[in-house]
């Protein structure tokens, strides 16, 4: 009985199927057209009641000297001037030591590679990295840099590792770029003579620069982002003083809001949100400079 | 010498210049290479002999995490399930309105408002995780408050529903680079034969998609799952057994952090253990990233 509803049902619904109904079709496409504009309404809408929420807690704390203090145990003294003197260093020294390795990479990858086991390896591994979280390159810091290599728990520890995570962000968009120069390019080099470095140097990486500094950008907005592998090599929550040196003890300005967001107290979720803002301007910033570069670089070529 | 013996001699030392960068830029690829084995053994070490002290029986069978406390118990169960229950609520949220967004911005979309919307949706993955946290923890956690009173400051379902938010780029974006890929010729001929564009969408254009689009979805689960800040935040730090989104739990990453924010000495049990649970975790989303690229590579084979 119940199987031969089934079957009547199924009939049924073929037979609303090859109904000509020109209305109800477009009916469909009409509610789909409504519900992806919420979709999208409701993601940026996400976004634009985050920014709103941080802005208006955070504001009221934002002054000169909230920049210009270290932290303290009272929400009214704290600053973060401790905390952003170590993310632009850890931002500086995870580029110095990410950017040229990644644009080697990527050059023998475009440039030299053949297509044999050794690439396929290189190129499954850098696929895979790219998608390893970030708390587990922490733990690779933590063993690596921090007890193997005896560097502690330092700013150069953590640069080390951010540049790993990054490294991937920085081949990808590379090879990007230096895919997009016309290979026309290369054959006139080649044929006045130049050898492929030569090639290389002069001809292909000039034109690569913008779409290579942009991935530069991204990879040094996430180096700014990043907080799981910090803490777990061990960077600190709470440091009055300024680093010294690339080897002393660091914290870092997520590992700050971090740290105010988990107390109890209601101030210190406002100078968290204060801090929030100062990281959200500094990307910003960094991406308007990736946005400005781009296009004068572009014109001039 | 003649001048032949110098060009000859020039010529060399250009040869032997060439071959040395390219041995240079060959060791500098291969630091994905080394960084994976890197990743391997600094995981392996202390994950063996942790296994050394902890049967795997113990790890596997026990219900319990408790290696912090005198009566100690390494049930891994209650960090892979609260894994699990944030990811999962995390996916109700991406799946949906990634693939929404996805098809919408593929097939409905015109290319100047695909060329607007895209970066701003794109802002959402560029958020720094900890902020996410933030925003889980003392603004989406007493909101949902408010419809359900019992639910505790720490809770899985807020964690999740804004690690959802964060993930949604990612399914988008990759499963708009899917749909895009389908050949137009599929549409044309289904435009032929008197379909809409939301037959076209949904009938032809994502079934033929559909490899891409498991790929995505695999990827954002790897990432949900590896996902660290929100969850340390917002969904509290009780290791417990339970499938219940409003009550604090502890995924596997949260339990790293908060050992790594102890002063945990370095070589005693309890230091290795982050070792044992990030091997766990390492496992779990390599398992997912090689699927996903499976996924990528049949995509790929059929239609590029």
């Amino acid at each position: 009985m119940a199987a031969e509803q089934s079957v009547k049902r199924d009939i049924l619904s073929q037979d609303l199927e090859f109904r000509p109904s020109p209305q109800a079709r477009r009916l469909r496409s009409f509610i789909f057209l409504i519900l992806s504009n919420l979709a999208v309404i409701i993601a940026l809408g996400t976004l634009i009641i985050l920014i709103a929420d941080v802005l208006i807690s955070g504001t009221p704390w934002l002054n000169l000297d909230f920049l210009t203090r270290a932290d303290s145990r009272f929400p009214n003294r704290a600053g973060i001037q401790v905390a952003l003197v170590g993310t632009l260093y850890m931002m500086a020294l995870t580029i110095v030591i990410a950017l040229p390795l990644g644009v080697m990479s990527a050059i023998y990858l475009e440039e030299y590679a053949g297509k044999d086991w050794t690439t396929q390896l290189i190129e499954v591994n850098i696929n895979n990295l790219a998608a390893v979280p970030s708390v587990i390159y922490g733990l690779l810091g933590l063993q690596l840099f921090v007890r193997w290599l005896g560097m502690g728990r330092s700013i150069l520890a953590g640069a080390l590792t951010m540049a790993l995570v990054v490294l991937p962000i920085i081949i990808v968009a590379s090879r990007e770029a230096i895919r997009a120069v016309p290979q026309s390019f290369r054959e006139a080099s080649l044929a006045l003579g130049a050898t492929r470095w030569q090639t290389i140097w002069n001809h292909v990486l000039p034109y690569a620069l913008p779409g290579i500094l942009t991935g530069n950008i991204l990879a040094a907005s996430r180096a700014i982002g990043e907080t799981a592998p910090l803490i777990t090599i061990g960077a600190l929550t709470f440091v009055p003083f300024l680093p010294r040196d690339i080897l002393d003890r660091f914290t870092v300005l997520p590992i700050l809001i971090f740290n105010w967001t988990s107390k109890p107290q209601r101030e210190f979720h406002d100078i968290a949100a204060a801090g929030i803002i100062v990281l959200l301007g500094t990307l910003l910033l960094l991406n308007a400079v990736a946005v400005l570069l781009r296009a004068k670089l572009q014109k001039r070529y | 010498m003649s001048t032949l013996d110098i060009s000859l001699q020039r010529q060399r030392a250009r040869t032997f210049g060439e071959n040395l960068i390219r041995i240079f830029l060959f060791a500098a690829a291969n630091i994905s290479v080394f960084t994976t084995a890197g990743i391997v053994l600094a995981l392996a070490t202390d994950t063996v002999s942790f296994f050394a002290e902890v049967p795997l029986w113990r790890y596997l069978t026990e219900t319990q995490w408790t290696p912090l406390f005198a009566n100690q118990k390494f049930g891994v169960w209650p960090l892979v399930t609260a894994t699990l229950l944030t990811s999962f609520i995390a996916m109700l949220v991406a799946i949906p309105f990634g693939l929404v967004i996805a098809i919408y911005l593929s097939e409905f979309a015109s290319p100047r408002l695909r060329a607007t919307l895209k970066p701003l949706i794109e802002i959402l993955a560029g958020v720094p995780t900890v902020v996410y946290g933030f925003f889980a923890l003392i603004v989406v956690t007493p909101f949902l408050k408010q419809f359900i009173p019992q639910i505790s400051s720490f809770n899985s379902l807020s964690a999740g529903l804004v690690m959802g938010v964060m993930i949604i780029p990612l399914v988008a974006s990759l499963s708009e680079d899917a749909l895009s890929a389908v050949p137009d010729a599929l549409r044309e001929g289904a435009f032929g034969l008197g379909a809409t564009r939301f037959e076209v969408a949904t009938r032809v254009v994502t079934p033929a998609a559909l490899s891409g689009i498991a790929a995505a979805v695999v990827l954002a689960l790897s990432r949900a799952v590896g996902e660290t800040m929100i969850v340390a935040i917002a969904a509290g730090q009780n290791p417990q057994l339970t499938l219940d989104p409003t009550v604090p739990v502890m995924t596997m990453t949260s339990y790293i952090v908060q050992v790594s924010l102890g002063d945990t000495p370095y070589g005693s049990l309890s230091y290795k253990t982050i070792f044992a649970v990030g091997s766990t975790l390492f496992l779990l989303t390599f398992v997912m990233n090689i699927l996903s690229f499976r996924f990528v590579r049949r995509f790929r084979e059929v239609y590029e």
